[in-house]
């Protein structure tokens, strides 16, 4: 599986005056199985693009091919779009309506025709992929659950869909520090364990810089860069150039290195960090330990 | 005068009624704080650990169970002080969306010196330079829906600071706002503390709360940590143990405390661990 975006383009209300183009000639590739993080102003055209992936969008111009299914082709039906691709919205835990987690998760599954049985099969793995035990939340009130886990129950009612391609819309936003850490955690476990491609939209660069096989930079509509982190982070200016910030852990190097110190380049975690800080205080015997 | 005290919280315990819980449990157990006049403090802890019941109390949302609130020398659960508390300490909350009532920006900020009963040309007044000190002047005819979450959060504070409070309590008024917003909302706060209003932050941001004067912990509903930024951030192994982040400066001086490097104790901000470690080059 993997999903081809060939020179997408979208344009909100075209032919009036307030015709504005949200996307312009978007292209890349994502393989089977990658990571990929999208990272942009509010404002950039990221949303566009994950309503695009999911559907809820078609395009002005371009093509998206998921799979070997042309997903912006007419004809093409919605189900058969969600049930390949899976898009978590901010603040999911907003959409959650029904009384119990169990049915809330059920919720999607039972719009595809499943027997109980597998709808029941599915509620249970989606919940225990989440980390939320079956047993101890199936038939509670999902209103009554904390916001991280509430979270996470949304979360579940998407991958009980079982698509083949998961999109996470900053899903850490507004969570304390705890929480963060922990739906990052549940997220990294569900990628390893279903192997599918996996989207993930944030803010946070060093979530990005530390999770993603491939980061992917919107600006104005447009594709800035597509690359590893590091490819994409050690071009500094350029990310200057559209507002956004390096990783702070490169961001700290970075300045070492101006001031002279002989750092390899953009660092992007805490630990290598302080491997080559140490190196390069004791090797000269700048240091003594 | 700088001695004076705006806020004294006196052995306060707060529990919510909760009709199935049997136990009641403390949200607040028996705190006791001072706010100094012109002060700026940030209030850290993980959900749950009591600082946003502590924030409501401040201004009168929420009345002691057990223990007083003074506000601006009033007792918050005297009645018919309860508009003397709300005008001294007002309160800015995380979702922009459920604290702006009108339909053109304007309108709103003047919302809570109408209803204090101000004279019209004062009003007119009060809006004007409230939404200056939000860099806000030029989108005071716009409906607030149009603007961004940053600048709806701006006009959220123009609205108290309408009022004229000698305190503001922000409860994590950046949660919800992409980096931008965040940084547009921490300026406006630095200004708002120059110009001596007191400043209570709620926040889940480490470097939000470094730019405080002092740093309260908030644990379990108790005060854990209470104290400038470097004496509260280089507690590297209680702030975790809290489950609270700790700023990258903290982390990596423990990383490299380590491997043996003496990495001084009060470094605590990124610029300090540069000047710290270009002394060796």
């Amino acid at each position: 599986m993997s999903i081809r975006v060939k020179n997408l383009t979208h344009i909100y209300e075209p032919g009036l005056p307030t015709e504005s183009v949200a996307l312009e000639d978007v292209s890349f590739e994502i393989e089977d199985g990658e990571l990929v993080g999208i990272i942009g102003h509010t404002g950039s055209g990221k949303s566009t693009l994950l309503q695009h992936l999911n559907g809820l969008l078609k395009p002005t111009s371009g093509q998206i091919i998921v799979g070997d299914t042309d997903i912006t082709a007419r004809g093409v039906s919605m189900v058969e779009i969600r049930k390949r691709v899976g898009l978590v919205f901010q603040y999911p835990e907003y959409q959650l309506f029904e009384e119990t987690v169990a049915q809330d998760v059920a919720f999607g599954p039972k719009n595809l025709g499943l027997t109980r049985e597998e709808i029941d099969e599915r509620v249970r793995e989606a919940l225990e992929l989440v980390g939320l035990p079956y047993e101890e939340v199936a038939e509670r009130s999902p209103f009554e659950l904390s916001g991280g886990q509430k979270r996470r129950v949304a979360i579940a009612g998407v991958i009980a869909m079982h698509p083949e391609v998961l999109i996470l819309d900053e899903p850490t936003a507004g969570l304390d520090p705890k929480a963060h850490k922990d739906v990052l955690k549940m997220i990294e476990e569900v990628h390893r364990r279903t192997g599918n491609i996996t989207i993930l939209v944030s803010h946070n660069m060093a979530d990005i810089a530390r999770l993603s096989d491939k980061v992917i930079v919107i600006d104005s509509g447009r594709l800035v860069t597509v690359g590893t982190p590091y490819e994409v982070f050690s071009q500094h200016e350029k990310l200057e150039g559209v507002g956004l910030a390096l990783p702070p852990v490169t961001q700290f190097t970075e300045t070492l290195r101006s001031r002279g110190m002989d750092l390899s380049d953009t660092i992007l975690s805490v630990d290598q960090a302080a491997e080559e800080i140490y190196r390069a205080l004791t090797s000269k015997g700048k240091v003594r330990i | 005068m700088e001695n004076e005290n705006i806020i004294i919280i006196d052995q306060l315990s707060f529990s919510y009624q909760r009709e199935e819980e049997e136990k009641k449990k403390k949200a607040v157990d028996q705190v006791s704080l001072t706010f100094r006049k012109g002060s700026f403090t940030a209030i850290l802890g993980k959900n749950g650990s009591g600082k946003s019941t502590l924030a409501k109390q401040l201004n009168g949302l929420l009345l002691p169970t057990e223990g007083v609130v003074y506000v601006g020398g009033f007792d918050t659960r005297e009645e018919e002080h309860v508009w003397d508390v709300r005008q001294t300490a007002g309160m800015v909350f995380q979702n922009p969306d459920n604290q702006l009532v009108s339909a053109i920006v304007e309108d709103d900020v003047a919302f809570g010196p109408e209803n204090l009963g101000i004279d019209p040309e004062e009003i007119r007044r009060r809006v004007d330079k409230s939404l200056e000190a939000v860099n806000m002047g030029k989108f005071r005819k716009k409906p607030p829906h149009l603007l961004s979450g940053g600048q709806k959060q701006r006009i959220a504070i123009a609205g108290v600071v309408a009022m004229k409070p000698q305190c503001i309590i922000f409860d994590e008024p950046t949660a919800m706002l992409d980096p931008k917003g965040r940084q547009e909302i921490m300026s406006i706060i630095r200004e708002l503390h120059e110009e001596g209003i007191t400043v209570i932050l709620i926040t889940h941001f480490m470097e939000e709360a470094a730019e405080a004067e002092r740093v309260i912990v908030m644990n379990e509903g108790r005060v854990l940590l209470d104290g400038s930024p470097a004496q509260v951030f280089s507690q590297r192994q209680l702030l975790q143990s809290v489950n609270l982040d700790i700023p990258l400066a903290v982390e990596l001086a423990g990383k490299l405390r380590e491997k043996g490097i003496p990495v001084p104790e009060n470094i605590i901000s990124t610029e300090e661990m540069v000047e710290y470690l270009c002394q060796y080059e």
